[in-house]
């Protein structure tokens, strides 16, 4: 099935979608990859603020090459999801809803996934300068010092992604290699 | 004596960071036509389209084919008549890296310390693996490399009554673990043999060669093509959404190595398989 969504993300919504549809997201998302999630995380456990609102937000796990003039950002495909993973059940307690990245992840997440109701995309990985294109602006937030690793707040037309892990747990990667594995 | 200078090296270095990032050798535009054509599943076949899509984007609006423009790993074979003036060789080398990310809006994923981590912001420094060889020519391969696909890279040291059976084991495994975190459609590069760290560079060697095109040994050969089908039979497909092509070619290097000993190093490398060669 084909379906285009907003965001932020709404629970109703993506309780809807199951592992293997593809996906259009519009809206606004979020970037973190390993050094911003590892700075958010550590702020979390002194008990400071972090430095988005996680609430219905999509972090999309990517860290982009630098954009030419007139460019809002350079190739911004996704990166390994798994690296992630040690933090990823902890946002997604404290609210955040969906995440895009590539490749398997665990099952910690997967409970985590569950537990909130919320979802895992993957984009195609190494189509960077395609999704390039559906990325209409881009501005560093938070975390400048990370230079490509910095989290940055992106405005998304038609982004095509990929339900990896829906919201009941289901797993593409484990589905669909099973149909054609011999 | 014939003199290169490292004012050319540098230049030279430059524009081939730019070009690997932007556009793949014929053989790898060919190998994913093919793969196209062969995928059978509806999703992996879309995926493939994508990829294509993504290489003509990338070509003509100058964005990198993948935001992860790698680390800049170098083969150098230096002939012994050659005379580099100017400064040292890995110098020049490094400030083609410098230069080349810079100038080509490449991004810089090096960090100056495994552990501190601080990004180095040049991208450098460089990967130089470099050889010794007769004649006047320098020849520079760069096959800046992703780590996506190198973390789910693996050596093992096998032992001598594993024979051929366990390195076919080691080879399936690697893959099929690496899965849809290695950005298939894969390039998988095999060291067997030699040592250690002999094995493990055999293994990055053989992604720079020719996509698809055999080894000279014939049992050699035979190995890459059986373990090609046996990938592709895996079923994990074009970003491992499933599908029936899983890689686009297996390259295997062998080496003689010690009585005792059977090392097998895997490389794995994404469909982005970017290599530029240039002799000066």
């Amino acid at each position: 099935m084909e379906y285009q969504i907003q965001a932020p993300l709404i629970e109703e919504e993506i309780r809807q979608l199951r592992a293997g549809d593809y996906v259009y997201i519009t809206g606004t998302i979020y970037t973190a990859r390993d050094a911003a999630h590892k700075r958010m995380f550590e702020a979390w456990q002194q008990g400071e603020a972090l430095p988005i609102d996680l609430q219905g937000n999509v972090i999309y796990y990517m860290g982009p090459s630098p954009a030419r003039e007139g460019r809002p950002i350079g190739s911004a495909g996704p990166t390994t999801a798994s690296r992630m993973d040690k933090y990823a059940p902890t946002f997604l307690d404290l609210g955040q809803k969906g995440m895009i990245g590539k490749g398997r992840r665990s099952s910690q997440v997967k409970e985590a996934i569950v537990r909130n109701g919320a979802i895992y995309f993957a984009a195609v990985g190494g189509a960077g300068a395609i999704l390039s294109q559906v990325i209409k602006e881009a501005e560093v937030i938070a975390y400048d010092d990370l230079g490509t690793e910095a989290i940055r707040r992106l405005r998304v037309e038609k982004m095509p992604v990929i339900v990896a892990i829906d919201s009941q747990g289901n797993d593409i990667y484990e589905i669909a290699q099973q149909e054609y594995r011999k | 004596m014939r003199e290169i200078s490292c004012g050319e090296i540098t230049e030279c270095i430059c524009k081939m960071c730019i070009q690997a990032a932007h556009f793949l050798s014929p053989d790898m535009e060919d190998i994913l036509q093919q793969a196209k054509e062969k995928e059978i599943a509806p999703l992996g076949k879309q995926i493939l389209q994508q990829l294509q899509d993504n290489l003509e984007i990338a070509g003509r609006d100058m964005i990198p084919i993948c935001q992860d423009t790698g680390m800049a790993v170098f083969f150098l074979e230096v002939g012994q008549e050659v005379h580099i003036t100017g400064g040292g060789l890995e110098d020049a080398v490094n400030e083609g890296v410098r230069r080349g990310y810079t100038e080509g809006y490449l991004r810089k994923s090096v960090v100056r310390d495994p552990l501190d981590r601080v990004n180095t912001g040049d991208n450098t420094p460089a990967i130089i693996h470099t050889r010794i060889v007769p004649g006047d020519k320098l020849c520079m391969t760069l096959a800046p490399k992703g780590f996506g696909s190198e973390n789910m890279s693996r050596i093992v040291m096998l032992k001598p009554a594993d024979g051929i059976e366990g390195v076919k084991k080691v080879i399936l495994e690697t893959v099929d673990l690496a899965g849809p975190n290695a950005c298939p459609p894969m390039v998988v590069g095999v060291g067997v043999g030699g040592d250690f760290e002999k094995a493990a560079l055999m293994a990055k060697h053989a992604l720079t060669r020719e996509t698809g095109k055999h080894s000279e040994i014939p049992y050699v050969e035979e190995l890459e093509k059986e373990m090609l089908a046996k990938i592709n039979d895996l079923g994990i497909g074009p970003a491992g959404l499933g599908g029936t092509v899983t890689a686009l070619a297996v390259h295997i290097e062998t080496y003689p190595t010690h009585i005792a000993g059977l090392p097998v190093a895997v490389n794995i490398c994404c469909h982005a398989n970017r290599h530029v060669t240039v002799e000066l």
